[in-house]
């Protein structure tokens, strides 16, 4: 594990704790989910994936929220720590985010018969990537390093408040066409097995996001540090 | 007048004054929008009922391409020769110079589309010239030019200058895109109902005119 000189001791503790807890948590999932959920009558095998979906989307909108929060605080007070905070998040995010695409989109083959479709929640999903993807490259495209920071915190407040809009907007657009046959996997109709399954699996994935910010802030000081010796030591 | 108006209104001249001087920008927005309409016509080969239902897709999307690079420009011109320095040195508020860049901005992208209307109407053979879709492309400029406004000034400080505007603006207007093209299809097509687009258009700037206004001076500042 990469810690720096100068960290404290609760803090490696804490860290120790995290990392041990989102292996042996992640274990646990599988588990429950190839093990201890009844395989779903109607799609088989397929379903197990919903478990990595539900709580992977829960994770980058958790991330986004946080990156929002993080970025108005910056903004209003300026602080390497805030930034670092932000774009750990964002990062995480996106790779939540991401696993959700491809977690849905192999969810989505056998199921609706392809990988995509131009549905509200996908549609949105995509923009939601592409509009933090943006938000990452942003600093590296600006000369002045505080500048770059300081506009991607103007993205992530802009970024965070559109979700919604841009989410009702191709909900909208969509009324006009036929939804694609879902299988409904909410309310009271799954069993209690499942529902459990879905709970650990939101807090696993918690856990393990929250260690792998803590790990990003930690290696984004080190660099700090160490751009700051070799300033120091020229 | 009140003295924020007046300085409004003279940031608003100063950039007429220069476009009216240099045309670059307006020459190069009409021409690029007229080429789009021509370009859009001959890769999908529209000929008959294609036209209807494609048609307020391909208006709005020349529409968005040339205010980005209309609006490109603006920030990038004042970034290069040094007058975005004089104006943040000029004794008035951040806001007062967002609203005069985003008033300048909107006069351009309208002059853009006095033209690109008719132009459309006429090689698509789409009745566009008419009141409701004048509100409407009113409503969707307005959405376009705020974000627009902001993000430009963030691309003109990057290495990339404007390149980096599409990035940024192209995802978070998607709401005034879809909202402006199916306002438009409504229109053109007579039918009643259907969800409240222009309600969409009009909560989307109250919200992002709101937000830009606040967050333009951490823009340009520094």
């Amino acid at each position: 594990m990469l810690r720096s000189k100068h960290a404290s001791s609760p803090r490696r503790w804490v860290d120790d704790l995290l990392g041990v807890g989102a292996l042996v948590g992640m274990v646990g999932a599988l588990w429950l989910i190839f093990v201890y959920t009844p395989l779903e009558l109607v799609q088989g095998a397929v379903q197990k994936v919903f478990y990595i979906h539900l709580a992977s989307i829960w994770n980058a909108y958790a991330s986004f929220l946080l990156v929002f929060v993080a970025s108005i605080l910056y903004l209003r007070r300026p602080s390497a720590a805030t930034d670092r905070f932000a774009r750990a998040w964002a990062e995480i995010g996106v790779v939540f985010t991401t696993i959700t695409l491809i977690s849905g989109a192999i969810w989505g083959k056998p199921i609706w018969g392809t990988y995509w479709s131009w549905d509200a929640r996908l549609t949105t999903t995509l923009l939601l990537w592409l509009i933090y993807v943006v938000y990452l490259m942003l600093p590296s495209f600006m000369d002045d390093p505080e500048r770059g920071r300081r506009y991607a915190a103007v993205v992530g407040v802009i970024g965070f408040v559109d979700v919604p809009i841009v989410h009702m907007s191709v909900r909208w657009w969509r009324t006009l066409h036929p939804d694609p046959i879902v299988a409904n996997l909410e309310g009271p109709d799954l069993p209690a097995s499942m529902w459990y399954t879905v709970l650990y699996c939101i807090v696993v994935f918690t856990v393990l996001a929250v260690y792998l910010v803590r790990q990003r802030m930690q290696i984004d000081e080190l660099r700090a540090t160490l751009a700051r010796l070799r300033s120091t030591a020229v | 007048m009140m003295p924020a108006a007046r300085q409004v209104l003279t940031v608003v001249r100063k950039d007429l004054l220069v476009e009216t001087r240099a045309r670059d920008l307006l020459n190069v927005m009409l021409t690029f929008a007229v080429l789009s309409l021509v370009i859009f016509n001959l890769a999908l080969d529209l000929r008959g009922p294609v036209v209807r239902e494609v048609g307020p897709g391909l208006l709005w999307l020349t529409i968005a391409f040339a205010a980005i690079l209309g609006m490109g420009r603006t920030f990038v011109r004042e970034h290069e020769r040094g007058t975005l320095t004089g104006l943040l040195i000029a004794p008035m508020d951040r806001g007062v110079l967002f609203v005069g860049k985003l008033l300048a901005n909107l006069i351009f992208l309208f002059v853009m589309e006095a033209v690109t209307l008719p132009m459309f109407a006429v090689l698509f053979g789409l009745p566009v010239l008419q009141p409701a879709v004048l509100l409407i492309t009113a409503l969707g400029t307005l959405g376009f030019a705020t974000l627009g406004t902001l993000f430009s000034a963030m691309a003109a400080q990057s290495r990339a200058r404007e390149a980096l505007l599409p990035l940024l603006l192209l995802p978070t207007t998607v709401p005034v895109l879809i909202g402006s093209v199916q306002a438009t299809s409504h229109v053109l097509d007579d039918t009643v109902g259907g969800p409240p687009w222009i309600g969409l258009l009009l909560a989307f700037n109250v919200i992002f005119l709101t937000l830009a206004f606040l967050l333009f001076e951490h823009v340009v500042d520094g």
